[in-house]
This record gives C-alpha cells, structure tokens and sequence, in this order.
C-alpha cells in the first residue's frame, strides 16, 4: 500500500553532478518480539559529491535506519540503495564491511571509542587498515587535538572524545562522513565547537556529509535538509545560505 | 533466576562440568576406597586372615603347644607349603606352582578358602587339588582338568576338584617377583597326608600362620615366635604389614586416599574460579536491576539468597552429574581392580553420605568463589547502583612504559591493556590452563616413568631370559650341567640368603643377591640407567632400603643370617642405588659365600637362552631334579605390562577428558565474558570496517596470549606435579623414576590448545551473530 501523496517527491537536481548515492523506494520492517515494526515506509533519495545534508526528524522518524543502511550497517527489506556502483541492499558482508572500511567514515552519539586505547591509537587503529589514510596526527590536528593524542578516552571531555571520534572518521578519507545526532550527548558549546569541525571536513576534504539529527536549529548549516516523518521523506529545502556553526542558538 | 541461567547456559555448563569432574573423582576414590576397605575388612575376618606368619625348615607339630602358649595368641596353626614346577598343556614354559596343605577334617583354622565353583577335598583321594581362581581363569582350567606337578623329581598327575579364592592371594604375586602372573603362578591346595607323604613332611610342617587376642601386640609375638622357631630353619616371622599380597593392597587404599583428596581439590578450586568471574560478570549486568530491587526494600541478605540459589542449582547439577559419572567410572575401576585384586566379591557401591559430603564440598567452595562479588552486590547503595558503571579507565601497559610500544599494533595494545586492567583475572586464567596442562602432563607421566622403569630393570638390570632356583643350595658345578642344556648362551650363577638387616632399632626382613661382580645378566643399573659397579667386598643397598634402616654409606649393618647356621655378622654399606622395584640388597657372590662361610655355593642361576630353543629347554628343565623353580621373564614382563598398559590408558583417557574440560571451562568462559564485556567495543570495531576475522583476533588474541604463556608455565607445573607423584609413591615396593618423554610434554601442549581453539571457535560464532546496529545505540 503506498500513500502516493509521500511516496515520491520530485528529486532535486543535484548541485554537482553525478550523484553518490541512489535510494529508490527503501522500506525497512524490523520484527521486535511479536511486534513488526515498520521503520522505513518506501524512500527516494540521492547525495552528492561534497553536499553536507542534514536529515531532520523526530526520534521514531526512521532517520537513524535510513542512515545505518546509507552506512552498510543494514539492508533495507525492500527497494534498492547503490553507492557508486556498489549494491548496498544486497546481504553481502564482505562487500558492505569493504564499504564500511574504505569508503564511510561514522560519528555517533556516543562516540563510540575504544577506552584501552589512546586518541592517537583510536584513529591509528583505521589507518592501519584503510587503503589511502593520513596519519593520526594529521586527523587529530584537523579536529583540532594536536595537543591531546596520547590521552586516553577516560582522560578527555565528551566534545575531545567525539572530535577523535571525527578524526577516527576521516582519518581513512572517506567518501562520505556519516554522523548520526554528533551532539546528541554534548551541551551547546562543545556541541557547536564539534558540529564546526563537521562543517571544516566537508569544506575542506569535500566529503559528502549526512548529519541526523532533531534539533532543527544544525539544518541552517546544510546544502540540502530532508525532512523525515514517520519512516517517509516528508520534505526536503535548500539552503540557499548556509550558517557556519558558531552562528548557531539552541 | 533460571531465565538467568538460561541466558549463560553455556557458562553454567562449563562450571557444572568442571564441578563434576571434581564430584565424579571425588566419588569415584572414596566410594572405591569404602568398598574396598570394608570387602577387605570382611573377608579377612570371615575368612580367617592371619596376623602372623613364618616359614621354617621343618618343624615337629609338637612345636605347635608351646607355640599357643605365647600371650597374646589365640591361634596357630600349621600348614605345609612347597614350591614346584607345573607342567601345563597350555604353556611351553613350566609354572611355579604353590602347593599348600589342608587339614584332612574340617576346615582350615586360618586361610579358609572361598569355593568358587567344584566341591571341596574329599579325605582320603590323593591327586586331588583346589586351585586358585586367577589361575584356572588365565588357562581356563575348570573342575576335572588335569595338571603335572614336578614334586621331589617325580611327576605326579593333579586333579582340579574346585576352585578357590584365599585372603592371602588377594593380590597374587609370587614373594620375590615383582610382577603378578596369574599363568606363571598357581596356588594349589592339597590334603595334608598327601602333601606329607610327598615331600617327608609327616609329623612334621614348614609354615606357620597365627592370629592374635585383639589388642595383643603382632611385634611382640614376632619376637617370641623367632625364638621359638629358629632352631627349626625359619626364614623369620613377621607381621600383616610384610605379608606381600596384604602389602600390595595397603599401598593402593592409600593411593585411593590420595585421588580421592587430591583431585577434587583441584577441580573445585577451578569451579570456584570460574564461578568468580561469572557471577561477577552476572551481577555486572544486573546492577540496576540489583538497585532497583533494594529501592523497592529487599534486604542484601534477600538480594545475596537470590544469587547463592543460582549457585546452588549450579552445585546440585554438578553433584548429580558427578555422582553419575563418579559411579561409572567407580564400576569401570572396580573390573579393573578385581583383575589384580582377587576377592570373591568386589562390589561398588555408593554411599549416599559420600555423595552428600560431595554436594556439601561443592556448595561450599563454589560459594567461596561466587560470594566476592555477590557481597559487592549487596553493598551497593541503590542509587550507586542504579547508574551505570563508571568508565574504564586504562593507561599504557608495562611492556609500552618501557618502550616497546612501537612493536604492537593498537589491536595487541588492546589485548594487552584489557589483560592488565584486570591482572587478577588473566593471571588466574593462565594459572587453570597451566593446570590443565600439567594434569596432562602427570596423566602421560605415569605411563612414561612406569615403562621407563620396567624397561630399565627388566632389559638394562636383569638380562637373563629364565631364572633357576634350585630346591636346595648346590655346589657351584651345577652351572656347567646347566650351560649344556638346549639353547642356553650364557649362564650365570648366583647366592641369595634369607637375612634380617639390622641396624639399631630398625630392621627388615629380606634376601641378599649374590652376583657375580662382572656378571652380564643381573647387573645394577641405577634410575639414571648408569651401570654401578659391585665392590669386591661390602653391600649395595637400594636407596629406599637404606632410607628405611636409617644407614649411610661407610655404616655397619648388622646381618642375621636366617638358613643354615643362622650366623650373625657384621657387613659394611659399600654403595646405594637408586632402583624402582622392591627393596634389594647386592653383594659379590664369593663374597657372600665368604661371609657365610661356605664353598661356592649357588642358590640358582640366570640364563640368557637362545629364544628359537626355549620350548626344548622348557621341557628339559620341567623334568629336571633338584630344580624347584622357573622364572620366565619375558612372559612375565609382556603380560604385566599389557595389563598396566590397558589401565594406565584408561587413567590417563580420565585424565585427557578432566583436562579437556578444565581448559575448555576456562577459555569459553573467559571469552564469553570478555565478549559480554566488549560486545560495544566488538561492534564499534565492526562498524568501522573491521572484518569478522579480524575482530575475532582481537577478541580471541587475549585467550591466545594467556594460553601461549600458560602452556610453557604448564608444562613445568607437571613437572613439578610428577616430582611431588614421584615422591609421593616412594615406596618400599616401587618407585617412580621421575622420567618425562618429550612426547608427553608435546601432547599436553597440542591438546590444550585444541580445547582452547575449539572453544574459542564456539564463541567466534557469536561474534558473527553481534548486532551492529541495537549495540551501538545504547550507552552502556
């Protein structure tokens, strides 16, 4: 049953060309118990090269498993996700953990380090694997923490510890940087001061950049804001100005 | 709470399996060792067992009277017992056969037989004889068969009325040998007139079994007895403790007592271990359930019954499972003892008290483990508890500080971090496996040191094929008869005299081996397999023997002579060796004919035999006078180490299982609590691109670091194990050389680590089942 109202909105052009991303009529269904939940209810979207997007909606929007499957972390039920030529919507683990290794860097609430190891060990730990990384300290000054590599997680603040997150992210130059609510755990300030570096990456890296998030107020930092409701795309704008981070209120 | 132990079954499983083991080895040994203590107990009380024995000369019966008189006598009787050839159908070879008078009415005073099957003597019918169990079971002889005994150079036919068992032949082995041989040895009984009439004994006897009032000392009887009977040619009374088949089966209760102490302990230690860090990791993941319950107002003691009953149920399905294993395995061990332990019946049986003295040891070490980390749970103030735990917090390892860092990568550093935030948990780990290394180790090792011994004294020492024992001692001549017999290479003479070994208070009873100081067949090979020259003069003294009289090299012994003359002499410990079997003394053969002031007498001779002739110099001896026994030694060595063999595999299967079970315990539950641990670091490195096989390394790194350190810590922890075996069975009958094939030590190792790999592989599968997406959401 599709509700032709949502289903599909005219795809808007893409500000450069070819687009990264290709998701067509993405549903996702999750069996909870004796529950089914139906998280993504058919969803058309596009990104492209260097464009910092904002995903906007509620918790329960189905943002977060729109982003997990952008990530490879999740194949949708139904519909088709490609990157590039790749086939994300196929069950393959070698191939979404080879995306997932060499193409996608993700931030997340929690930022999600490993405590035994340092700031510098935490980044060195992707380049070490990944095909074409910079080296930790670069990663590390680029966020900003040149001075702190040798700290360990337990050592630093939440916004130190979610800017080595980004550094862990980007260290592999990644195609795309994937943040799911990067300030979620962090009060105004260093949340500003993290969303900034965000923002530094895609302008200087040129990583396309997709922000979830339910605070309305980051999607005066994007390219493009999609909107999400309950598992559809409820609308998407552009920001024909875009307001670094540190202009920001909430 | 059972949903609880439904969720880490397979934790649980491993705790009640190592539980088990413990329970099953626990049963096992002490159920055995009741059974067999209380079956000997009873059947040497109903049967009649002696308390004193004595082999003379020949005594008249009149000796008898005053023998009663002495205080602290109740009984005595008088028997005739003789050794002689047997020539059987069966076996090329002849056979010792030990025939032993019966009174000609009633039954015996002492030593009454037990009728297997058949009818007893009837008075009167010569030829006829009651044999022994073991002996008619190895030729499968039954009533009615008949037997060629070689009695005073005669042949005489036998007949086999029934078939017996005695208290004095429960272990049966032939006083001299140290191997039982069932084929090579029967124990016959016959009528008194008859066993008389043949060997010129009428009036008269040659062995004597007494038993005591109850509280009479067997010490004093001995002495007095000695006094008596030494004008009559007594080798030497003696008590319980020296009669060798009463010897045998003391030295394996004691053993018995030993396992059942021992094992146990080991097993329920690991049990308490990983009883430790499961329930701590439990607790870890319940904290807020935990706080909210004492939020609610249950009390700690209510909150600590909660988990203790988990730790109960545990224990109850450790106990039943080990009782269930402890009491087949007790079944299996009783058809093995019954091979060389011959009782007419040997049942096992359970006791339901040991069994409940089990579930109490188990309940109570497991409780030891489990109550650390459930009285930190009962202390936590609820609102403490209701937040998560604090973060970790880690810093660079030791190795790092001094600068090795650059060697690892940050997965090692991982490893090596988590190991020594928590060095209690990883020292204690490594130490069980080590320990499952060193139980194998101790499982091979019996084996190694049994065969090593065997191989030693039966192939390095004694290197004759046949030992002669003449019925009398002869002239040093007979040796030159004897070279010229069928097949016979080489022949070598020897002198032993029955002797009592004093040195001060101490004292054992004993034969001295007169050899010839270059002889070839019988040389002195000590436990390093290094040849000990005989000196000219003076004796070598097993070490063992030495210990037990107390003397050192350069002391005097004092010697009383316990045939002929009966002389007393002086003789100074020339040299000690280190031998496994029995408790011997050496001396050079002329030396020993010196000391006893006589020609070149010989007592017997070895003789290394060409192996195509032996049945034509089998037939030859069988029939040959003034020959009153033949020791085959190959036929001996071959079946008892078949038999030893067949066991030692299935203690050391026993061993292989509790082993396997130890380190299979240990490692899955390890990983299975560092996964639980870590599952989000786990995710996180799978999120970022890390495949499965690589996070599986991190995750199973630490179980392979802890194993590779473990093993070579193992391996000399079953060396220290053997050691304190070896010392622990230094016993006047045997020894154990402390000898380890390097194949042990490599079995132990590769055994071990397929119970880590496999068990690591078991949980790699849950790595691949992790959930990237639900662990990343939560914060921990």
């Amino acid at each position: 049953m599709i509700d032709t109202s949502t289903a599909i909105l005219p795809a808007l052009d893409g500000p450069r060309g070819q687009s990264v991303f290709q998701a067509r009529g993405i549903t996702k269904i999750y069996r909870m118990g004796e529950v089914q939940v139906q998280a993504l209810r058919g969803v058309d979207l596009e990104l492209y090269p260097s464009e910092f997007v904002v995903l906007l909606g509620p918790s329960g929007s189905g943002k977060s498993t729109l982003l997990n499957i952008l990530g490879g972390l999740d194949v949708p039920t139904s519909g088709t996700v490609r990157y590039k030529d790749k086939d994300l919507s196929a069950e393959d683990d070698t191939l979404l953990t080879g995306y997932r290794r060499n193409h996608v860097g993700f931030v997340f609430q929690f930022y999600n380090l490993i405590p035994s190891l340092t700031a510098r060990e935490n980044v060195a730990l992707i380049t070490e694997i990944a095909a074409n990384p910079m080296t930790p300290e670069e990663a590390l000054r680029l966020v900003g923490l040149g001075e702190r590599m040798n700290h360990f997680p337990s050592q630093m603040s939440g916004g130190e510890q979610q800017r080595v997150a980004i550094a862990r992210a980007i260290a592999k130059r990644p195609d795309v940087l994937l943040c799911d609510e990067p300030t979620g755990a962090l009060d105004v300030t260093t949340g500003i001061v993290v969303l900034d570096v965000i923002a530094r990456v895609n302008r200087e890296l040129g990583t396309t950049t997709a922000v979830i998030t339910h605070n309305s107020v980051i999607a005066d930092m994007a390219d493009r804001v999609i909107t999400l409701s309950n598992g559809r795309i409820a609308g998407q704008k552009k920001n024909s100005v875009k307001r670094s981070a540190n202009e920001l209120v909430w | 709470m059972l949903r609880d132990l439904w969720q880490m079954r397979g934790q649980a499983l491993a705790i009640c399996m190592v539980m088990a083991c413990g329970v099953a080895a626990f049963v096992m040994s002490l159920n055995m060792l009741h059974s067999l203590e209380s079956t000997q107990e009873r059947y040497y009380e109903d049967y009649q067992f002696p308390d004193v024995f004595a082999h003379l000369k020949r005594a008249p019966k009149s000796l008898l009277e005053q023998l009663v008189e002495i205080p602290g006598v109740s009984q005595a009787q008088a028997r005739i017992v003789e050794d002689v050839c047997l020539d059987l159908p069966t076996l090329p070879e002849p056979a010792v056969g030990r025939l032993i008078s019966l009174p000609e009415r009633g039954e015996a005073m002492m030593n009454r037989l037990y009728l297997r099957r058949g009818r007893w003597l009837e008075p009167g019918r010569t030829e006829e004889v009651l044999a022994n169990e073991a002996f008619t079971d190895a030729h499968g002889l039954h009533p009615g068969d008949r037997l060629v005994a070689i009695i005073n150079g005669r042949r005489q036919d036998l007949r086999i009325v029934g078939v017996v068992l005695s208290p004095e032949y429960i272990y049966q082995i032939r006083p001299g040998d140290m191997l039982p041989d069932a084929k090579r040895f029967g124990v016959l009984w016959m009528n008194e007139a008859d066993l008389a009439a043949a060997f010129d004994m009428e009036g008269a006897f040659n062995d004597l079994t007494l038993r005591i009032m109850p509280g009479a000392s067997a010490q004093e009887v001995v002495r007095r007895v000695d006094r008596l009977a030494s004008d009559y040619g007594s080798a030497g009374a003696y008590g319980r403790e020296d009669q060798v088949s009463n010897v045998f089966i003391i030295n394996e209760l004691r053993q018995l007592r030993s396992m059942a102490l021992i094992v146990p302990i080991i097993f329920l230690s690991v049990a308490a271990f990983l009883m430790n860090i499961v329930i701590t990791r439990l607790i870890g993941t319940q904290r807020e359930q935990v706080a909210t319950l004492k939020a609610f107002g249950y009390g700690r003691l209510e909150i600590g019954w909660h988990y203790l009953k988990m730790v109960l149920v545990l224990v109850a399905v450790g106990t039943a499972i080990g009782t269930a294993a402890g009491a087949w395995m007790g079944s299996g061990l009783t058809a093995l003892y019954t091979r060389f332990f011959h009782f007419p019946v040997l049942r096992y049986s359970l006791d339901p008290q040991v069994i409940g003295l089990g579930f109490l040891i188990c309940a109570v070490s497991a409780s030891l483990g489990a109550v650390g980390a459930v009285r930190r749970a009962m202390r936590q103030p609820p609102a403490e508890a209701m937040r998560p735990e604090p973060p970790q917090s880690f810093r660079p390892t030791l190795v790092e500080r001094l600068g090795l860092q650059r060697f690892f990568s940050p997965a090692l550093r991982m490893i090596l971090r988590q190991m020594e935030r928590r060095p209690m948990r990883a020292v204690l780990s490594a130490v069980v496996i080590a320990l499952a290394v060193a139980i194998l180790v101790v499982g091979d090792f019996a084996s190694d040191a049994v065969q090593y011994s065997l191989d030693t004294h039966f192939l390095l020492a004694q290197r004759q094929d046949v030992t002669v024992l003449f019925a009398e001692p002869n002239e040093g001549r007979v040796v030159y008869d004897l070279t010229h017999l069928p097949g016979v290479r080489c022949c070598e003479s020897f002198r032993n005299v029955p002797v009592r070994l004093r040195f001060g208070p101490r004292s054992r009873r004993m034969g001295i081996q007169g050899v010839a100081q270059q002889g070839e067949l019988n040389r002195l090979i000590d436990n390093q397999q290094h040849r000990i020259a005989l000196p000219a003069e003076g004796l070598v003294l097993s070490r063992k023997l030495a210990e037990v009289l107390g003397v050192r090299v350069g002391d005097s012994l004092t010697v009383e002579v316990l045939e002929g003359t009966r002389p007393v002499r002086e003789i100074l410990v020339a040299d000690l060796l280190e031998d496994f079997l029995g408790m011997n003394a050496y001396m050079e053969r002329s030396a020993l004919n010196r000391l006893m002031r006589e020609g070149p007498l010989v007592s017997g001779a070895y003789l290394a035999v060409d192996s195509a002739r032996m049945d034509e110099l089998y037939a030859k001896l069988k029939n040959c006078p003034g020959v009153a026994v033949v020791v085959v030694k190959a036929a001996a060595l071959k079946s008892f180490k078949d038999t030893i063999a067949e066991n030692l595999l299935v203690f050391k299967s026993f061993l292989v299982v509790f082993a396997c079970i130890i380190a299979f315990g240990v490692v899955y539950n390890s990983v299975r609590i560092t996964l639980a641990e870590r599952a989000r670091e786990l995710a996180t490195l799978r999120v970022i691109g890390f495949t499965r096989a690589e996070v599986s390394r991190i995750l199973l790194g630490e179980l392979a670091v802890l194993t590779v350190v473990a093993i070579p810590g193992g391996l000399w922890f079953g060396y220290v194990l053997a050691k304190l075996d070896t010392m622990a069975n230094d016993t006047e009958l045997f020894r154990l050389p402390l000898w380890i094939e390097p194949s042990t030590y490599g079995f132990a190792a590769v055994v071990t680590l397929l119970a880590a790999l496999v068990s690591g592989l078991i949980v790699r599968r849950q790595i691949d089942r992790l959930d990237l997406v639900s662990v990343l959401k939560s914060k921990e």
